[in-house]
């Protein structure tokens, strides 16, 4: 994989672990941005080597901080348990085999609405703070959260790829990078895009407002 | 750019410029406007900051941490390193201070200090201690500590893209082995070295520790990790020592990271950082996993 200085050489952040810290606080904070706002539980199911050493790590504090919002170097993460009882969140931590297919450092995050619904994130720490989130709501994905990020699904058609593609250039934007996943049943494809700044509001209108996207997110940490 | 060891040698030499110089440029071509050498060199300057900081803040005094399993090594070696005549350590009072520095960024890791991951939080002793240690040696200036990070920067670029840093993938030679090896070339780097010679240095790191597992007690990065920070900073040193005499590493550091790669691959689970195998195997580390896990 080809990472920047800044993500060998950092996070700057609070120990003990950069991937059962550091990198666990990282998915968590994007997962939050992923997800509906409104939560009022979340579940951390944990997998892996996460399952073995959380406790040892602060991975759940971590966890917890990063839906607090805090970032990798915020010592606020040690209170985790604490803050997010006086936030009233409720949050759980359980085990769980997502299979050899996930890298052994994954969370799946679940988050529970009051109208009975749920949305779930997963994300694997990959070595040295880095992460990536793998799966929203069951649709494969992969970015690290580090560009502003287009989450788009639809029917299977042509031209898609381009519409959006076309709208970004037209305006300035540079992509980073470009991915899509076709479910071989639904014949649904993701589409997830990377650019290089933030996306203006009436761009995003454009290109998220089309009535071909099922699904349509931006997230932006 | 940086795929390989032979491109970088070439590069430099045919361009007239060291590692940190391509570092660099790459970093700031591939922000496309977004970062300028002066906002990489603010970052530089505030990770030396929070090296400086770790690798000095326990130097005279001791942690405390829940089963005492790695508190007052660093106070414990510093107070050696500063005997003289019959009582001064064998390795010499340089190499114990190294090694007290590298305990030190390790205790406060383990408290849930601040801390740079370099390359990551279980290995994060190394660098400091081996850039403040040839710091008070050779009193360097800043510029230079900043170009030693870039040139480690560099290393761990080439390790990114061959393999891991995660001990849970690759062991502890993906952790303390990169740390060791980024350091090696910064310090060589920082010393006036060849590309060449850094890379060398980098790569005998490497090769000294190969196979090396992650077993920590209990999952807990204190115990071995602590000793493995103290290692690997002499490990560095002398892999640089080394390579600046004129030694070879046959094997160049591209190969020698895909290696590592499939070593790690072919480490059982238990001693990829489950806290299941090895030292966290024995009756002792069982028992304190078991304490620590209430069970």
């Amino acid at each position: 994989m080809e990472l920047s200085a800044f993500e060998i050489l950092g996070p700057i952040m609070v120990g003990p672990s950069s991937s059962h810290t550091a990198g666990a606080c990282r998915i968590a904070k994007v997962a939050k941005s992923i997800a509906k706002e409104n939560f009022t539980r979340v579940e951390f199911q944990l997998h892996g080597s996460f399952a073995y050493t959380y406790k040892g790590h602060g991975t759940d504090r971590a966890l917890l901080g990063g839906i607090l919002g805090f970032a990798t170097d915020d010592s606020r993460i040690q209170d985790a348990f604490k803050l997010a009882d006086e936030d009233g969140l409720h949050y759980e931590f359980t085990k769980i085999d997502l299979g050899d297919k996930f890298h052994p450092n994954t969370v799946k995050i679940i988050f529970y609405y009051g109208d009975g619904s749920k949305e779930y994130v997963i994300g694997s720490s990959i070595g040295g703070g880095t992460m990536v989130i793998v799966n929203i709501n069951g649709m494969d994905v992969r970015f690290r959260g580090i560009h502003p990020t287009l989450l788009l699904q639809y029917q299977e058609q042509k031209g898609v790829v381009a519409y959006v593609a076309g709208i970004l250039s037209g305006n300035g934007y540079n992509i980073e990078s470009i991915n899509t996943v076709k479910d071989p049943l639904s014949d649904i494809v993701t589409l997830t895009i990377e650019v290089g700044n933030s996306i203006s509001d009436y761009v995003k209108g454009a290109i998220m407002g089309a009535q071909m996207f099922v699904t349509a997110k931006y997230v932006e940490i | 750019m940086l795929n390989t060891e032979k491109e970088i040698i070439e590069i430099c030499q045919a361009e007239n410029k060291t590692i940190a110089d391509l570092v660099m440029e790459e970093e700031i071509a591939a922000a496309r406007g977004k970062k300028t050498e002066e906002t990489i060199r603010k970052y530089l300057k505030e990770t030396l900051n929070v090296m400086e900081n770790s690798a000095r803040a326990n130097l005279n005094r001791v942690t405390d941490s829940k089963f005492s399993m790695i508190d007052g090594f660093a106070k414990a070696a510093n107070e050696a390193s500063q005997r003289e005549g019959g009582d001064e350590p064998m390795a010499g009072s340089f190499i114990m201070k190294a090694m007290a520095m590298a305990f030190s960024t390790s205790e406060v890791n383990c408290a849930m200090g601040k801390i740079v991951a370099a390359p990551t939080a279980g290995s994060s002793g190394i660098l400091p201690a081996a850039i403040m240690a040839a710091k008070d040696k050779y009193r360097l200036d800043e510029k230079t500590l900043e170009d030693g990070l870039l040139t480690a920067i560099a290393i761990g670029k080439i390790i990114a893209k061959y393999s891991t840093f995660a001990g849970a993938e690759g062991g502890c030679q993906a952790e303390c082995g990169s740390a060791a090896a980024m350091a090696a070339a910064a310090i060589t780097a920082m010393r006036g070295g060849s590309a060449s010679e850094a890379l060398t240095a980098a790569s005998i790191s490497f090769v000294n520790v190969m196979g090396l597992v992650c077993d920590p007690i209990a999952g807990l990065v204190q115990y071995p990790c602590t000793f493995r920070n103290a290692s690997g900073v002499v490990n560095a040193i002398t892999s640089a020592d080394l390579a600046m005499a004129g030694v070879k590493s046959i094997v160049p550091l591209d190969e020698v990271v895909q290696a590592m790669k499939e070593v790690g691959d072919a480490l059982e689970p238990e001693f990829r950082e489950t806290g299941l195998g090895g030292l966290a195997g024995t009756a002792t580390g069982n028992r304190i996993r078991k304490e620590f896990l209430g069970e």
